[in-house]
């Protein structure tokens, strides 16, 4: 499962973050490269999810956040004055832990994002939302259902239609937070499958508490403890032979 | 926080217990092999060559044991490396354990006749093996890189006796015709005492692996 790409995509360097007094994160320096899967692992509190979450900057509705050091993606700042969040966020999708469709039918949740950003011709419409759902590998199994109120599909295939919702509106990256952890084995399978998929397309990152999954997974993998970065490297390396005592502990789940 | 996995860890000493169990049999097995040249004992031969059972029940204990734990405990790392070392070296001593039955099954053909010259190398030579085994799986035990490349080095000892057997067994058969059956089965025993020595070192590599991640070739 090696990384074809080398391209670095988002670049973050010396972040620091910092919720009231509490150092969340302590000079997180990476290179995450486009068009791979990079998984975020550590134990609880380590400051993975909190590093999800600068990259689309839903820190901002955490009052009390403070960040320093810099974030870029395609080479642009995203935390300078210019950026537009909404234009941001449309470029970095993000799928949630719970499946979060709107209580709306299928059709008009993966249309709501183009909708919002102009798109109003129904040809085209029905072309995102047969293209969105083709590519999260949901097509054909709500084709005849397209107006049906999402609420009424399983679990998994309403997180697949978060997935096809986030791909709708052509981002270029994708933000997993533990994305699988409420589903059953089998819809956790057909997301891995489907991020397999989709990382030809799009950078994904994604957040697990699965260790195996982010060996089966990713191509790189970064271990994180007490808000640092302790190791950043492929997963096959990170998994087979890490470099830090400390990366192996956990693993090896004889930590945390 | 660290913590202890408990079953997992219990399961890798059980591990630990049945490799240290194989060694020790597989050392007693090639001495009282080369005893039993020496004197040719057929009733001592006969038990090493039934004694051998035993080594490949554990070997098969190692196997099932190993995939029971992979199965049921995803160990990855070190922790995995263990499991894997653990089959490949569980191999090497099963091999070793037939070895010793080789030079049993030796003993058996000798039957009846007297040894065509004393032996001083074969025994020499065992000797070595049976410390390279004991140093081999200590170096395992120890997780000691050090021993495992120390241990490896007599293999240069055992092929200089080995050479040296040939030479001199080739040199009966040209003195004496008649002493070329004999001579011949005392130079196969020369070989799979050497070959003995070969998967010494492979339990070498295997603690190298172990340890580092890398693999080594320490038959060079």
């Amino acid at each position: 499962m090696q990384s074809v790409a080398s391209q670095t995509l988002i670049d973050i360097h010396k972040l620091n973050l910092y919720y009231g007094q509490f150092h969340a994160l302590k000079d997180v320096t990476m290179d995450i490269p486009e068009k791979a899967i990079t998984a975020f692992i550590g134990p609880s509190g380590c400051g993975k999810s909190t590093l999800l979450r600068t990259l689309n900057r839903m820190n901002d509705m955490i009052p009390g956040t403070r960040i320093e050091g810099k974030v870029a993606i395609g080479g642009a700042d995203i935390y300078s004055k210019e950026v537009d969040v909404e234009t941001l966020r449309k470029k970095v999708g993000m799928v949630f832990q719970q499946p979060n469709p709107f209580p709306k039918s299928i059709y008009d949740n993966i249309a709501y994002g183009p909708r919002l950003h102009g798109i109003r011709g129904k040809q085209k419409l029905d072309e995102i939302v047969e293209t969105s759902l083709r590519s999260a590998a949901l097509w054909d199994e709500v084709k005849d259902y397209l107006k049906r109120s999402a609420l009424s599909f399983s679990g998994g295939q309403q997180q697949r239609l978060c997935i096809a919702r986030a791909i709708a509106v052509n981002p270029d990256i994708l933000l997993m937070d533990e994305a699988t952890s409420a589903l059953d084995p089998i819809s956790t399978l057909k997301i891995e499958e489907l991020a397999q998929e989709l990382k030809d397309k799009y950078t994904i990152v994604m957040v697990t508490h699965n260790m195996h999954q982010a060996a089966r997974v990713s191509n790189q993998t970064v271990f994180f403890l007490n808000g640092e970065v302790v190791e950043f490297a492929e997963t096959e390396k990170l998994f087979s032979n890490p470099r830090d005592q400390r990366t192996e502990d956990y693993i090896s789940g004889r930590f945390g | 926080m660290m913590t202890k996995r408990k079953e997992f860890d219990h399961g890798l000493e059980e591990l630990n217990e049945l490799i240290v169990e194989m060694g020790q049999r597989v050392e007693t097995a090639i001495a009282r092999a080369m005893d039993a040249l020496e004197t040719i004992d057929v009733a001592a031969a006969k038990q090493i060559i039934s004694d051998d059972k035993t080594l490949n029940k554990i070997e098969e204990k190692i196997s099932e044991l190993g995939a029971m734990l992979i199965a049921t405990q995803q160990p990855v790392a070190k922790d995995l490396r263990r499991i894997l070392v653990a089959f490949r070296i569980a191999s090497d001593l099963e091999r070793m354990g037939d070895l010793a039955v080789d030079v049993a099954k030796a003993v058996l053909r000798l039957e009846g006749q007297t040894l065509i010259k004393p032996l001083i190398d074969l025994p020499r030579m065992t000797q070595v093996v049976k410390m390279m085994t004991y140093e081999a799986i200590q170096s395992f035990v120890q997780e000691n890189v050090n021993m495992a490349y120390k241990m490896a080095k007599d293999d240069d000892l055992v092929d200089a006796l080995y050479s040296q057997i040939i030479r001199e067994l080739f040199s009966l058969m040209m003195e004496n015709p008649k002493t070329i059956s004999q001579a011949t089965l005392l130079s196969f025993v020369g070989r799979y005492i050497e070959r003995f020595a070969d998967h010494a070192t492979n339990i070498g590599e295997s603690v190298v692996y172990l340890v580092t991640g890398t693999r080594p070739d320490l038959n060079s």
